[in-house]
């Protein structure tokens, strides 16, 4: 494979994860949430190849500690935006698995009723500004959000999620740049899982990192290992306390892996099973967090097989509701497209 | 009779042969050399020809339209590959400002060709803009959009050895649709729209996938007497308005078909030009059948409630004779 040399696609070593300047007492919600995440996004290949989900989906299988770690280090009221990737972002900000499983499904009850799937998720109660259909247009809308945080003095904290892929639109930097420039409370983060859609980030991006690139803007900007949940949430606590600070945005580089194709459905012939093996069985996210609860004592694997039991509960349980959900009414198709009065049928 | 292929496989033989036929030919866009596109539309043109030719790109819209417009004014022929028709908002200052405006200001052509997969379909609001009158609407532009497998691979030919920028533009759902296409010297040439069926009684127009509902919808509309004659466009810029109006002087009457939001849209501007030029021909007033003036849903009820149906052309042709019934001419 051609490669600039940016990131390695092979694993530098498994994954031991560190479990200080985390709260420890949090840390079997962060695993529950994980093995929901992954029960979720595991459950849509089938969905999809079976229509009950129509079109297609991007799974994040395998990333699910950049989500985690992310948000478990954000206040109440900070928000989170999304790209096309968006479902463990969703589920980590407080969505339940039915309401976005019946978005995905295309139905009356989801968070968009039906109209968005899943790259238009959102529950703005939440914080959660939305997935999006368009590459870097989300770390827009969150730096948006930013200035409107500081010019309001609300004291949130915005994030923008993007791929590594997203690092190559234009659009990307000049949020990156404006949010510098305006000293603006956003964290960029940067999910680098290295294949955008079949393109491999080193035929696409030179330089030694893209946080490399990113501290060009003047900004404080670091690469660190995404599939680390507690790596994750240390670099996003020193973020976010410069952006509550006053001290303006930061960059993080999460180096994950999604083990799934760009989407479902997809037959992927851009890189080798060896590959996606080797990061599930060396750098899996989830039983990297398993490995250093057991080895600290605090997680038996009873509690462990309760816990995934738990969470494939929630999402069968979700998939009933989503299957038992009515679709949108039809009449509503064209509702609510301007706030003004107008013939939808056109200028008749 | 030739073998049946879809329209992306006619899109992929058009390119291949054009691509044998002139070295300047090359392709630049996201995911093509190994998927083949975002809907195979270039399937095997990568390992055929290698990465001097089939350049995958990075995730940068403007870079690449750009990437076209100077190669095109330095010597080349490029397709510039946005997968979907709405991707070109990120280019957009390429397109309407830099690829439409060289010949204009400079006498500088630019043989640059947009392909993007358009129309209403799967993924919701933001992968289903119907852009076609926009880039109608900007002078220096060609706008293309075939119906099927047959034109996409003769207009790609025509395209590639015409000189002007075109928007390719390839309905999503056609993708997979099959049918016969022309050998290597086959053209389909740009801005002469086709006459699919003859009828005396009403004119149907439209373009790209609709044409298929137009089709139909005669059909039906043969089986209780009423004669339509169907008209794909093909091209939407230049529009042979010649044809359009040849045909409705004849019918007296006119539904233009589109799945385009309804205000300022292509349709508009067809039964705009038909109160002009065949006035007195006229029996009954131009009727435009688009979509609802919204976008896109996800849930595949809100996406076809939205869109015409062949019932609705069908009740608007039965509609326009009860209303307005024809005069002696």
């Amino acid at each position: 494979m051609e490669d600039n040399g940016t990131v390695a696609t092979a694993p530098q070593e498994p994954l031991v994860i560190a479990l200080d300047g985390v709260p420890l007492d949090d840390l079997g919600e962060w695993l529950q949430t994980m093995l929901v995440i992954r029960e979720f996004e595991e459950s849509l290949e089938a969905l999809t190849a079976n229509g009950k989900i129509p079109g297609s989906v991007h799974q994040a299988s395998g990333q699910e500690a950049v989500a985690v770690g992310v948000i478990r280090a954000l206040q109440a009221g900070d928000i989170v935006a999304s790209p096309h990737r968006p479902h463990h972002h969703a589920l980590a900000k407080g969505m339940t698995a039915n309401v976005a499983m019946a978005e995905l499904w295309g139905r009356a009850t989801g968070c968009a009723g039906g109209r968005g799937g899943t790259m238009h998720l959102n529950d703005f109660s939440l914080g959660y500004f939305g997935s999006n259909g368009i590459v870097g247009a989300s770390l827009g809308i969150a730096m948006g959000a930013a200035l409107a945080a500081k010019l309001r003095n609300s004291g949130q904290v915005c994030v923008g999620f993007f791929g590594e892929g997203g690092a190559n639109t234009g659009r990307t930097w000049e949020a990156v740049n404006f949010a510098a420039s305006q000293k603006l409370p956003l964290i960029a983060i940067c999910e680098n899982n290295q294949y955008a859609v079949e393109t491999y980030i080193g035929r696409a991006l030179t330089g030694p990192s893209i946080a490399e690139r990113a501290s060009g803007f003047g900004l404080p900007a670091v690469q660190i290992d995404g599939q680390d949940v507690c790596a994750v949430y240390r670099a996003t606590v020193e973020a976010r306390e410069r952006a509550a600070s006053g001290g303006g945005p930061s960059f993080i580089e999460a180096v994950t892996y999604r083990y799934h194709g760009h989407n479902t459905g997809e037959v992927a012939g851009y890189r080798t099973d060896e590959e996606v093996e080797e990061w599930r069985r060396t750098r899996d996210p989830i039983d990297g967090l398993l490995r250093a609860l057991e080895a600290a004592g605090r997680l038996d694997a009873d509690r462990y097989d309760a816990m995934l039991e738990s969470a494939r509960t929630v999402v069968a349980d979700a998939i009933e509701f989503a299957e038992n959900s009515p679709l949108p009414d039809p009449a509503t198709a064209s509702d609510g497209v301007i706030s003004l009065p107008f013939d939808p049928r056109g200028p008749k | 009779m030739s073998e049946l292929v879809t329209v992306g496989q006619a899109f992929q033989q058009g390119l291949t042969e054009e691509m044998e036929r002139d070295e300047t030919v090359f392709v630049l866009g996201t995911d093509l050399f190994i998927r083949g596109g975002h809907f195979a539309q270039v399937k095997g043109v990568g390992p055929h020809f290698g990465h001097e030719r089939v350049i995958d790109a990075p995730i940068s819209e403007a870079a690449m339209v750009a990437a076209g417009v100077g190669a095109a004014m330095n010597g080349m022929r490029p397709v510039i590959d946005l997968n979907f028709i709405d991707f070109t908002f990120g280019a957009m200052d390429e397109i309407a400002n830099q690829a439409a405006k060289a010949r204009y200001l400079w006498g500088k052509p630019v043989p640059l060709l947009l392909r993007a997969s358009s129309g209403v379909s799967l993924f919701a609001a933001q992968h289903n803009n119907s852009l076609e009158a926009w880039f109608m609407h900007m002078p220096g532009l060609v706008v293309v959009m075939p119906s099927n497998s047959h034109d996409t691979k003769g207009l790609l030919k025509s395209a590639l050895r015409g000189d002007d920028p075109v928007l390719f533009f390839m309905h999503k759902r056609l993708t997979g649709s099959r049918g016969e296409v022309g050998g290597p010297e086959d053209l389909v040439p740009i801005g002469k729209a086709a006459v699919l069926r003859k009828g005396a009684d009403v004119t149907l127009i439209s373009a790209g996938i609709v044409v298929n509902k137009i089709v139909k919808a005669a059909e039906l509309l043969a089986s209780e007497g009423i004669e339509a004659e169907v008209i794909d466009l093909r091209t939407i810029f230049p529009l042979d308005t010649d044809t359009i109006a040849e045909s409705v002087r004849k019918t007296g009457r006119a539904i233009v078909v589109s799945e385009e939001p309804p205000y300022a849209s292509v349709a508009s501007e067809i039964a705009a030009s038909l109160q002009e030029s065949v006035f007195e021909y006229l029996d009954a007033p131009v009727q435009r059948l688009t979509a609802a003036h919204t976008p896109i849903g996800h849930a595949p009820n809100l996406m076809e409630a939205v869109i015409p149906q062949v019932e609705h052309v069908v009740a608007s042709v039965r509609d326009s004779i009860e209303r307005w019934p024809s005069s002696e001419r």
